[in-house]
């Protein structure tokens, strides 16, 4: 057993050192590519001597500066953010279904937060990207408030599902409802967000989805311990020593604060928190939260950029909606999942 | 203070206060097996899940080496006592050894990362359950039996005082039933490990425990030593059967008896007459048999198994009376069937019965 156990040991860390260096490569590619293309093609060589001298040509520098870096880092944190809420989701239901997006958590913040936009804009100039956050995890809260109310009462998890869709279609349409009867300068700002966009992101953004993302990850990171023992039931994590009631307050908060960030500053956005985790765990071989968590918020962060820069290309100089390309890519690796999973029963 | 360990005082159990069972009392002591028995949803679970801390106790107390359950953190609890349970864990992309080895959660740091320590406590675990070989395969590629092999070896490892188990047997074939539970007797007698469980199988909780407690209504039907316990009537009132007996002497569980007028006389002695009674029995053919001594094994069995029974006492010739009820027999039946006797000279009249039955034709011998 030493020898084949050490044998297999080492074949499961070259494994996860394998997947962390693809994941590291693909993200400073795809970091590299999102700087490079668009409407002003910059070459590499340019881009390392604006990023790290600060030389270059003013119209160079502000396009790199002001509008691609910020958009690609925002485009990360919150891919890597989103992926998480929902690899806790699917923690908590234990189900790999679940995901902020499905569950109807996305558009709960959404509607508060066009709520937010809308009065605050009445008043004021602008809105402070903190109370868009409060204003999202307020929607989020509210969204997973419902959903645990129903799921007291609907034990079968498909059901479920269905509910916190339900949830999502009402939200959304208190926000169509709202968005219509806003001022016409509100919806210019409204619209391209309720639809999920990277576009805009100004570095005070950055800043502040980085910091709220930050904690939130390493909050997270340190319940790995009592998420690995979660994944064996209930139950038997209470028996090895995890207070249970606090653990669950936990993931659903830390979970709602991931997706509030993400849909305050980028609207709604479809299907990452199911797929990556899903595709991060089977690249691993394993479900163990010290690497699956830092690996999908890498995998998230990936995905999304990569997403994002297939909206901005595809049809340029059209834009075309964030959700629209995850969807895309997302939605039949959630099919397949459910082909496998009934496979297995 | 005795030296028990692990009491029940005054328990009531029960989901959302409402109380299902109550007035319950056990003392046991370290290294010692407390099987719970009782008919189907008479509450065997919901007293493990309240002694483990997953249920709220409604009533009563629980002390584990002289702390009360209440006064216990999860934290603590989880060093104390481990648990195996029916909820089917579903962990999906673990291994075995990663199943295992989460049972050293209570010892690992803030991150659970396994120490050297760790992981030759939980290879250890692997071993007491037989499981080393396919340590490495993953949890859900693996059967029922290894299953609960693992999960059993999960409980080992985070080294409890106490090991309660839900019916750990389900689910297993005969072989890894005995394997499990020799393992658990084995835990309790080397290690001094309390082990308190529920059992389907009778048969076997009558053979592994030192204390039974019997679940059923709303109270305890009964606590004691097995030998107290498996009393023929007293299983038979505690599971209600009334289609068939249960046989403390070999702790078994028989069918009901074919009932009606003896067709076949069956003649034997020292076991010899067992498979013949089971098969009459299968065939649903009533029979009768003797002359069996009381202390015979045959005699045993053909109690519960045949219409009537021809007596005698131990070691005695036989009697007259015994002989003649032997030959009105002989002629009600069709067929006489001699088993396989041993005729000595206490039972030489036996001899005499053979003649009698051949000469009206009825005779057979049973042929292995």
């Amino acid at each position: 057993m030493g020898q084949a156990g050490m044998k297999n040991n080492w074949k499961r860390n070259t494994r996860y050192v394998g997947v962390f260096a693809v994941l590291a490569a693909a993200f400073c590619m795809i970091v590299v590519l999102n700087i490079n293309t668009g409407n002003v093609q910059i070459s590499v060589p340019e881009i390392l001597r604006i990023l790290f001298l600060k030389k270059g040509t003013q119209v160079q520098m502000n396009i790199i500066w002001k509008i691609r870096l910020p958009r690609v880092l925002m485009a990360a944190v919150l891919g890597g953010a989103l992926a998480l809420s929902g690899f806790l989701l699917q923690t908590f239901f234990s189900n790999p279904i679940a995901g902020p997006y499905v569950l109807g958590i996305s558009s709960g913040a959404k509607m508060m937060v066009a709520l937010a936009m809308i009065i605050f804009l009445k008043y004021y100039t602008s809105v402070s990207s903190y109370v868009l956050i409060v204003a999202a995890f307020t929607g989020s809260m509210l969204s997973i408030g419902f959903i645990l109310l129903l799921a007291r009462k609907i034990r079968n998890m498909a059901t479920l599902l269905v509910g916190g869709i339900m949830i999502g279609y009402i939200c959304s349409a208190v926000t169509d409802f709202v968005v219509t009867f806003a001022e016409d300068s509100d919806i210019v700002n409204l619209h391209g967000w309720s639809q999920g966009s990277f576009s805009g992101m100004s570095w005070s953004n950055v800043k502040v989805a980085a910091l709220m993302v930050g904690i939130t990850l390493i909050l997270t990171f340190f319940l790995s311990k009592p998420i690995g023992a979660y994944q064996l039931g209930e139950m038997y994590a209470q028996s090895m020593g995890v207070n249970i009631r606090v653990f669950r307050v936990l993931l659903i908060l830390l979970s709602s604060v991931f997706s509030a960030c993400v849909t305050a500053f980028a609207g709604p956005i479809s299907f990452v928190g199911i797929a990556v985790p899903y595709l991060i765990k089977h690249l691993l071989g394993t479900a163990k939260p010290l690497v699956v968590i830092p690996a999908t918020f890498l995998g998230g962060a990936v995905f999304c950029m990569g997403c994002d820069l297939i909206a901005r290309m595809a049809f340029a100089p059209l834009e075309l909606n964030i959700s629209t390309v995850t969807s895309i890519f997302g939605a039949p690796i959630v099919i397949f999942m459910m082909i496998k999973g009934r496979k297995g029963k | 203070m005795s030296d028990s360990y692990f009491q029940m005082k005054d328990l009531s159990v029960g989901y959302h206060g409402n109380v299902l069972i109550h007035d319950i009392c056990t003392e046991i002591k370290k290294g010692e097996i407390l099987t719970l028995i009782g008919p189907n949803g008479s509450g065997k679970s919901t007293i493990l899940r309240s002694i483990t801390k997953q249920l709220t106790l409604i009533g009563g107390k629980v002390t584990i080496g002289e702390k009360n359950l209440k006064d216990l953190s999860y934290k603590e609890l989880a060093t104390r006592m481990a648990v195996v349970l029916t909820q089917r864990a579903k962990p999906e992309l673990m291994t075995c050894y990663e199943v295992v080895a989460a049972g050293r959660y209570p010892y690992t740091g803030r991150l659970g990362i396994l120490t050297r320590e760790d992981e030759k406590k939980t290879r250890e675990a692997l071993k007491i359950v037989h499981a080393t070989e396919y340590a490495e395969k993953s949890f859900e590629a693996i059967s029922d039996g290894q299953r609960q092999r693992i999960l059993l070896a999960r409980a080992i490892c985070q080294e409890p005082e106490v090991l309660i188990l839900d019916e750990p047997t389900s689910f297993l074939d005969i072989r890894y039933k005995l394997e499990l539970l020799t393992i658990l007797k084995n835990m309790a007698k080397e290690k001094q490990i309390t082990v308190i469980m529920s059992l389907h199988e009778i048969d076997l909780a009558q053979k592994i425990s030192d204390k039974i407690l019997c679940v059923k209504g709303d109270t305890i039907f009964g606590y004691g030593e097995p030998e107290a316990i498996f009393k023929e009537d007293f299983i038979q009132k505690l599971y209600e059967i009334d289609n068939g007996h249960f046989d403390p002497v070999f702790g078994s569980v028989e069918l009901a008896k074919a009932e009606g007028e003896a067709e076949v006389f069956v003649i034997s002695c020292g076991g010899c007459g067992i498979p013949v009674y089971r098969n009459l029995q299968k065939a649903k053919i009533p029979f009768s048999a003797g002359i069996l001594y009381t202390n015979d094994i045959d005699y045993h069995l053909a109690k519960h198994l045949a219409v009537s029974v021809i007596e005698e006492e131990p070691f005695e010739p036989v009697s007259d009376r015994a002989f003649e009820r032997a030959k009105q027999m002989i002629r009600q039946c069709k067929k006489v069937i001699n088993a396989g006797i041993v005729i000595g000279t206490t039972n030489r009249k036996m001899k005499e019965l053979l003649v009698f039955a051949e000469e009206m034709g009825k005779l057979e011998s049973y042929e292995k």
